[in-house]
Formats: C-alpha cells, structure tokens, sequence
C-alpha cells in the first residue's frame, strides 16, 4: 500500500505548490498592479491617510483638512471660504473624487508627487509623516471678496475674472452662484445628499458650473473692442477721432434688415471713439462687415478665441464663426449671432489693451512647494500674443477711457486712477425674449502708468426688470469694487 | 533536543535495545515556539492599531499557552511517541488564527455589519473545546484501530449529519448555503464533522473490501470495474452525499468528500484506473451540478471574471447576487506585496462579511505579504506531510487509510479554500483549518489532529514483542482489533 501513499504524498505536495505558484502570481508579479487598480479602494485609504497640502492666497490657506470620526478615510478637505474660492480651488471630494487645482496638482497635494521623493524619503528617515505639498496661487484675496460680494449682491448669476495685465496672473476668479466644496468632501450620506442637492437636474442655477472659465456667453458690445482693434490693426484707422464711413439707418450687407442701434445716438459717420463711448452697433457692425470674416476671425484669434486655455484650470474656447457673409460678420462684429467668449476671454481682451497689446497667458498657479516650502515650480510670465501694436493698443485705450470718463462706463470711475472700459448688453435666447446679459470690460491705469488690473464681468440675472439691465449699471460697479481692491492691496 | 525516553515496556522487550525516540522534548521545544510567535504577533497588531502593547497580551499569551501545555501533557501521557510536528503546527496556526481574527475584530467597518468584535474571545473558546475534544479523543480512543468497528455506524453517522441541515427549523440558509444548523444561538457547520465520520467509514469499508475492488473486476474499455456488489455500498453513500450536497448548494464539501472518497480508494485498491475513473466522474458531476444550480454558476462566473462582478455589485439596480468579494481579496493579495503592510495595516476588512471566515487568507496575504503567506501555506503542506508520512508508517491498513484519508482532506480542504480565495479555482465557501474563525471546523480540525496523533503514537510506537512474522502488515491484518489476543 505504500506505493500509492508515496504518490498521493506528491499529489498533495502538487497541490501545494500549485498554491505556491498562484500566491507568487498574485503577490510578486501582479502585485503592482492590483495595488494600484483605481477601484481598490486602499488607494483611496492611502490618499486620505494624510493631510492635504494647501492652497495658498496670498499667504494664507484657503484649505484645510480635518480628521474624520468615522469611516477609513482618516482625512476630509475643509475649505475656507468654500463657494468665494470654488471656481479656483474645484473640490477634493473622497465620494466624487476632485477638480480643478485639487485634480491637476494632486500630486503635489498629496504628496505623491515624485518632485516630494526626495522630501518624502528624509520624512520618512526623520521619523515625520508625509505631508503634502502646497499650491500657491497668484488671487488677490482682496479682489475676490470684491468679486464674489458683488455678484451676490446683485443675486442673479454671474462671473468675474481680474488679471494682472502684464504678466497674466489671474487675481481675481469668480462665480455665482457657488457652492461649499466643503459640504461634500466626506464620504458619509450627508455628502452624497449635499452633492446631489447641488447637481444641476435639482438645482437649475447649476451652481457647481465654474461661469469664469467653462461657460461661454454672447459678449455683446463689449465685443466691439475687438473690432476696433481690427478696425486700426489693419490700417485703414490711424487715430481714434477719424471719421468713420457709417450711414444711418444702415442696412446690413445682402439682406434688407436695418442694423439697430440701441436709442437716438449720434453714430452717423461718428468717430470710432464717440461710436464706442455711444456703443453704437451701426458703426463697428459696417467696420465689421468692411473687413470682412477672415480679418475678424484672425483678430479674435490673436485675442485669445477659438482655442482652450489651461490656467492650469481648463478654460472653454471662446468662439468667433468663420465662413460667415457680411451680415453674420457685422452682427458678430458687435458680439451677437455666434460670438460668444468665457469671461476669462473678455478678460484677456481688456488685459492686452491695457498692456499695450501684448497679452500674456493667463495663470493662477504662481508656485509649488514642499511642505517646507521649499519651492518647485515656479510659474514664469508667458506672452501668448501680441494682437495689437503698442501705438494702436495706446490708441484703443483712449477710447476705452472716454467710455467711462464721459461714456456708457461712468459707474465703474474711480478717484485719482485712469479706468478704461466698456459696457456690453448681449441679447440672449429666440428673438431675444430672455433678459439680456450685462457686461463690463474694464482696466485701471495708475498715475505712473502701470496697469494693474483688467476686469470681465458677466451677470446674467433672470429677475431684473429688463429695463435696468445693462452693462454700465448692473456689472461696472462690481468691476470698479474689483479694481479698487486690487490697487488698494497693491499700495 | 530529543530524548530517548524508553518506557518499562520498551525496556523489558527482548529486542528492545535499541531505544525509538519519543521526541516529546522537540515537540514541547517547538512548541515554545507556536506560541510565542503568535504573542509577538498579538503585540505587534496592538502596536500598529492602537499604538500600544494590547491590554489581554498576557491573559492570550496565557491561555494559548495553557492549551498547548494541556495539549502537550496529553501527549506526552497518552501518546508518548506521536509525531512531535503535529501539535506545535496546528497549534502555531490556530494561535496565528486568533491574531488575525483580534485584528479583524477591531475594523469598525466589521463591527458596524457585526461580522467581528468579541470574535477572538469566542474563537479562544472554540479553540478551548476543540483541544479538549483532541485531549478526549488520546484518551479514550487508545487504539485507532477500535474506530474499525463503528463502520457502519460512521456511514449512518456521516449521513445524519450532512442531512441534518435540511431538517426544517435546524438548518439555516447562511449567504446562499446551507450548510449550516442553528440551535439557538448557536450555528454548527456539520458538514466539518461529517468529513471525520466519512473518513472512518470508508476506512472501515475499503479495508474490507479492498481485495475485491481491486482483484474481482472485470475489464471494460481498459478500466477494470469492480463488481456491483462491492462498489455499489460506496457509491450509494457517495451519490447520497452529492445529492445531499447539491441540495444545500456547497460544492466545495462535495469536491472534498469525492477527493478523499477517490483518494482512499486508490491506496485501497493500488488500481491507477480509479483515478482516472474519479476525475471523470468528478469533471462529470461539476459539470451536471453547474449547469442547473444558479449558486455554482455565480460562482464560476466570479472566478473567470472577479472584475465584473465587482462592478455588477457596485451597480444601482442590478438584480441577482453579485459579489465583490473575490476582486477584494485579489487587491487584498496584491496589496500586500513581497513582504506585506505587516500586521493591522491592511485594509482586507474591505471584504467585509467573509474576512473572517472563508476569507481570513487575504488578511494574511495582505498584511504578511508574499513572504508570510508562503510560509503559511509550506506550515499547512507540512500538516500533511506529517499525515502521509503518518500513513506510511502505519502498521495497518485501516490506519493508514484513516491516516490518508483524513491527510487527503485536509490537504484537498487547504487547497479548494486557499485556491478559491486566490483566484486559482471557482470559490467554494469553506473555511481555512485553524484560521479561520468558526467553532465548527476548529474542533472538528482539533479532533482530525487528535486521530492522526493517535495513528502516529501507533505506528512509532516500538514493537511490543518481536514480530512473529517478517510481514508485519500481514500479521497484524490477523489481529482483529485491539481486544484481540497478540499474535505471539
């Protein structure tokens, strides 16, 4: 009987190494990759485990983490300020992952960035926990409180976007209405509650939506800067006061529809200056159509159109049609038919204006460092284009600043500081039977000549009384509390 | 380390000059080491999980060294020359089991779905009566052998036991098998114990009737079949406990009970033939079972695609039962790594209501790593080896048919769980011997221990008078049992 107890021996010795063998598969060769499968949940546990680096305004947090009673995610986001600073920081959620500077430098966040290995590795060898990195970000905390107070004030929704002409830094990233990336951070009912009640199919205001960078409105008249840069860039306008070719009634190129103006303003053969300090749509429409699409097109192009910008945040492309006739380019022209730009995009319009047309690339990551601060990156200024030259852009801003020194623009004047502007009413939905939007571009000048900021706001208010929507009166006042902010902290 | 104790029998035999060690002093030293590994092991979840020495180290330390005392000291009275690997191996598992099982016991997500909290204090208990039940079984079970006489009572034994779970009112259907009875509070898995009762009884019957198995056969088709009336006992013992299997819907016991079954037979008979004839009957019966029993195809389903079922479970309004458990356990193995996160700082609790139980590996393979569970599986392939070797050495053919016979089991047992658990082969729902937590399977484990202990102090025994015969097997095939008069 021993012969076949040998070979149930070596059978079972088999089935031995059978297990051997798979427990090598799983654990040795294969380890890797489960460890690190997306849907296993340690990685989640892993990333919770520890406190988030910070993003940081002006030199105070803007985040924070807390520790968390139950569950296994040992740390939850907390945010300060939650719905003023949503549209820059997004949302670091453990249920609904995150967005935005919490998603693009989460590596940083959490530390697992291989920039921190060497960091990490003398944590680790000092006994210290690992700890994130931080974000530094170039907002003007001062000028967001302006922003945001702003547009909540005004109660309908909204956006804000203040750049620093000459490099690009994004000082002020508004939107209303917000939310608290707080309310959602953990992972418990409450959360997913709070995430759902935020959703835009039970909250039409849809106030997860960043209106700064992700949504494109029809920029109206405020469009007509882009025009006039145009209209000078390509030679046939050497000055401000030159009389325009511009007949009224006009009837727009191949069709028999007059071009409106809004009420009896003097546009007929005005200078290019009184037809923007007017806003007249005859005017810039007929230069419009004169240059034609492609010149248009290559203008708003230069501006910043038709192409997405990574603040590092994602922002839409602004959109300027091509293709168009005469007619669709004269209404484009003044910023209906199919123009339509994120406030970011005005933004950067009135920013190259005012930085003698040069336009920087916009940003709002100034910096990354170790949790000892101890720097990474660092973010260089970068000129993205030149869509005007220094005389022409010098030309423009002296229209700009007849808008709000005798203009559409007076509310957003400001003592002892040169502000440039311009007010747009962008009609909106079939026939324009909605509320129109209210626009309002702007830049502040101070006595020496620097340019601190340039202002897109955007409010599109569906309560107002139709009447009282315009650019000069709903949005100018809160660009002006903006650019106050900004030139107040800079003093 | 080992002694040469010679008992006063040995001393007076005529041919004993030459002394067999007893090897009691190697196992108390091994021992020695089966439980304070686990201590360490106890302080080290402590330390990771709460940042200090657990406050019961001392009273576990105590107890699981009490019980392997009291283990040893039956040893050493009742079965002086047994194995001396057995105990401290078994012992080292279940001390190990009872490790992971605190440590499970302090996941709050386990508390919240009451799957652990207080388990290892019951787990102490079940290891408390299932050693007793081994101390039992070397004291009133002094000669395997008597075991021979209870054949047929085993098989009525054994078919009692796999039935009671239909018994309306008895059995309870616990996540889809039912292979479990409730008394009370109380959930005995009988099924662990039937695996000991079978194991006697086809022991008992195949020692009988092995020359007939293996000589009176007719040849069909290259296989020699043996005659109806020999087979026919067992296959009706066999078939009934597939039926009985398929009805409670454990696969896993029926492959474990068909394996030993076709195991014995083939020592029984040394016919290459039955081996080829049980895999197709096995191939044959899995493939029957799975084509019209819903619970063996989700199951096959989640071993050819773990991933999937993982999302279906995840899915709002997915109907049927899904689980994740398998794909957990996965990402629990590969977690782990070489070397592991060490223990406590895994996170296998993840698979929720099995960690403790079928899935008890992953915490192991998770928080050991490669490296622990390795040594792990080589402890369990050690268990059986000692068994075989057990077999080998037996003098009878009843005991070295028990003796691989409940080897075999416990072998098959190990790999179908281990091999479930790992994604080697379709997940069948038994636990891992002395790991896991469950009172049923470490007692009945205790005992299967106790019964190999008492083959083994058997065989190693040196001969109480020179053999008769240069045939030893031969002769003692005479001797009917153990009252039966030494043939001198």
């Amino acid at each position: 009987m021993n012969k076949p107890l040998r070979r149930i021996a070596i059978f079972c010795g088999l089935l031995v190494l059978a297990l051997l063998i798979r427990d090598n598969w799983l654990q040795y060769v294969k380890a890797d990759e489960l460890r690190t499968a997306g849907d296993n949940r340690r990685v989640a546990i892993e990333r919770y485990a520890a406190p988030r680096g910070d993003i940081i305004v002006d030199g105070e947090p803007i985040t924070g983490s807390v520790e968390t009673k139950a569950g296994d995610f040992k740390y939850k986001r907390t945010y300060k300020n939650g719905p003023m600073w949503a549209p820059v920081t997004g949302y670091s959620s453990q249920a609904f992952d995150s967005t935005q500077l919490e998603k693009i430098n989460d590596g940083i966040l959490t530390g697992n960035d291989d920039r921190l290995f060497f960091r990490n590795t003398l944590d680790m060898l000092t006994g210290k926990p690992k700890q994130g990195g931080n974000v530094v970000t170039t907002l003007n905390a001062a000028a967001q409180k302006a922003a945001y107070a702003g547009l909540k004030n005004q109660g309908g929704k909204g956006a804000v976007v203040a750049l620093e002409p000459s490099t690009g830094k994004i000082l002020s990233l508004a939107s209303y209405p917000s939310y608290d990336p707080s309310s959602f951070a953990g992972s418990r009912d409450g959360d997913a509650a709070a995430w759902g009640k935020l959703q835009k199919k039970s909250d039409s205001a849809d106030p997860m939506l960043n209106r700064a960078l992700r949504e494109t409105y029809p920029p109206g008249s405020t469009f007509k800067v882009v025009t006039a840069a145009a209209a000078l860039e390509s030679g046939k306008y050497s000055s401000a006061d030159q009389k325009t070719d511009s007949p009224l009634p006009w009837v727009m190129p191949g069709t028999q529809t007059e071009l409106k103006n809004e009420g009896n303003i003097p546009c007929k053969d005005a200078t290019m200056r009184v037809a923007l300090q007017f806003s007249c749509n005859t005017v810039f429409g007929k230069i419009g159509a004169d240059l034609g699409n492609d010149k248009m097109l290559e203008e708003a192009k230069k501006f910043g159109f038709t192409s997405e910008h990574f603040t590092p945040t994602r922002a839409n492309a602004s959109v300027f049609g091509k293709d168009m006739n005469d007619s669709q380019t004269a209404l484009s022209s003044i910023g209906q038919f199919d123009t339509a730009a994120t406030p970011l995009q005005m933004a950067m319009v009135a920013s190259a204006v005012a930085n003698d047309g040069k336009l920087m690339k916009p940003y709002m990551v100034d910096s990354l460092q170790s949790s000892g601060i101890d720097p990474i990156e660092k973010t260089e200024p970068q000129e993205l284009n030149q869509p005007l030259s220094p005389g022409n852009a010098q030309i423009l801003q002296s229209m700009m600043e007849t808008v709000v020194k005798d203009g559409t623009g007076k509310n957003a004047q400001i003592n002892g500081v040169t502000v440039g502007g311009k007010t747009g009413t962008a009609q909106h939905g079939v026939e324009n039977s909605e509320n129109p939007y209210a626009w309002f571009i702007s830049y502040a000048k101070l006595p020496d000549h620097s340019a601190p900021v340039a202002v897109a706001v955007v409010i599109e208010d569906d309560n107002a009384v139709r009447d009282d929507i315009s650019g000069g009166g709903l949005a100018a006042p809160i660009a002006k509390n903006v650019m106050e902010a900004v030139i107040n902290s800079k003093k | 380390m080992s002694s040469t104790t010679n008992t006063p029998t040995h001393q007076t035999s005529t041919i004993g000059s030459i002394g067999a060690p007893s090897r009691r002093n190697t196992e108390l030293a091994l021992l020695i080491f089966a439980v304070v590994i686990p201590v360490f092991a106890y302080a080290n979840v402590g330390l990771a999980l709460n940042d200090q020495v657990p406050a019961g180290l001392l009273g576990y330390g105590f107890g699981l060294g009490l019980l392997a005392g009291v283990a040893h000291l039956a040893v050493r009275k009742f079965a002086p020359y047994a194995d001396p690997l057995l105990l401290p191996l078994a012992t080292l598992l279940n001390g190990l089991g009872l490790v992971a099982i605190w440590r499970l016991d302090q996941s709050k997500l386990l508390q919240s779905i009451h799957v652990a909290g207080g388990k290892a204090t019951n787990q102490l208990i079940y290891t408390a009566m299932g050693i007793t039940l081994f101390v039992v079984v070397l004291i009133f079970l002094k000669e395997h052998r008597t075991l021979q006489r209870y054949t047929y009572i085993s098989m009525v034994v054994a078919l009692f036991l796999l039935l009671l779970p239909l018994v309306p009112g008895l059995g309870a259907n616990v996540y889809g098998a039912k292979i479990w009875i409730q008394i009370g509070s109380f959930t005995i898995q009988p099924g662990e114990f039937a695996k000991i009762v079978l194991a006697v009884f086809f022991a008992g019957y195949l020692m009988v009737k092995r020359d007939a198995l293996a000589l009176a056969s007719r040849r069909f088709m290259g296989l020699y079949l043996p005659r109806g009336r020999d087979l026919g006992p067992i296959l009706v013992v066999w078939f009934i406990s597939i039926l009985i299997l398929v009805f409670e819907t454990d696969l896993g016991t029926s492959l474990l009970f068909f394996g030993m079954f076709v195991i014995m037979l083939y020592v029984a008979t040394e016919r290459t033939s039955w081996i080829v004839f049980g895999l197709l009957m096995s191939a044959a019966g899995a493939v029957g079972v799975a084509s019209f029993e819903p619970h063996i195809q989700v199951r096959v389903q989640a071993w050819l695609n773990p991933f999937h079922e993982y999302e279906l479970s995840r899915t709002p309004g997915v109907t049927g039962v899904h689980s994740d458990q398998l794909q957990q356990a996965l990402w629990a193995f590969g977690s782990g790594g070489t070397l592991g996160t060490g223990w406590g700082q895994g996170h296998s609790e993840l698979i929720r209501f099995a960690a403790n139980s079928d899935f008890i590996l992953a915490t192991f393979g998770e928080e050991l790593g490669l490296a622990g569970l390795m040594a792990i599986l080589l402890i369990y392939g050690l268990i059986v080896e000692r068994g075989v070797r057990t077999a080998l050495a037996a003098r009878d053919p009843f005991g070295k048919m028990l003796a691989v016979g409940l080897s075999g089991a416990f072998a098959l047992q190990v790999f179908v769980v281990a091999g479930g658990v790992m994604g080697l082969i379709p997940l069948t729902g038994m636990t891992m011997p002395f790991l896991a937590y469950g009172g049923s399977s470490v007692i009945a484990n205790w005992a299967l221990i106790g019964i190999l202990i008492r083959i083994s102090d058997t065989a190693r025994r040196p001969a109480p008078s020179p053999a008769a015969s240069p045939d030893a097997e031969m002769t003692q095939i005479v001797r009917p049992g153990a009252t039966g008069p030494d043939p001198q």
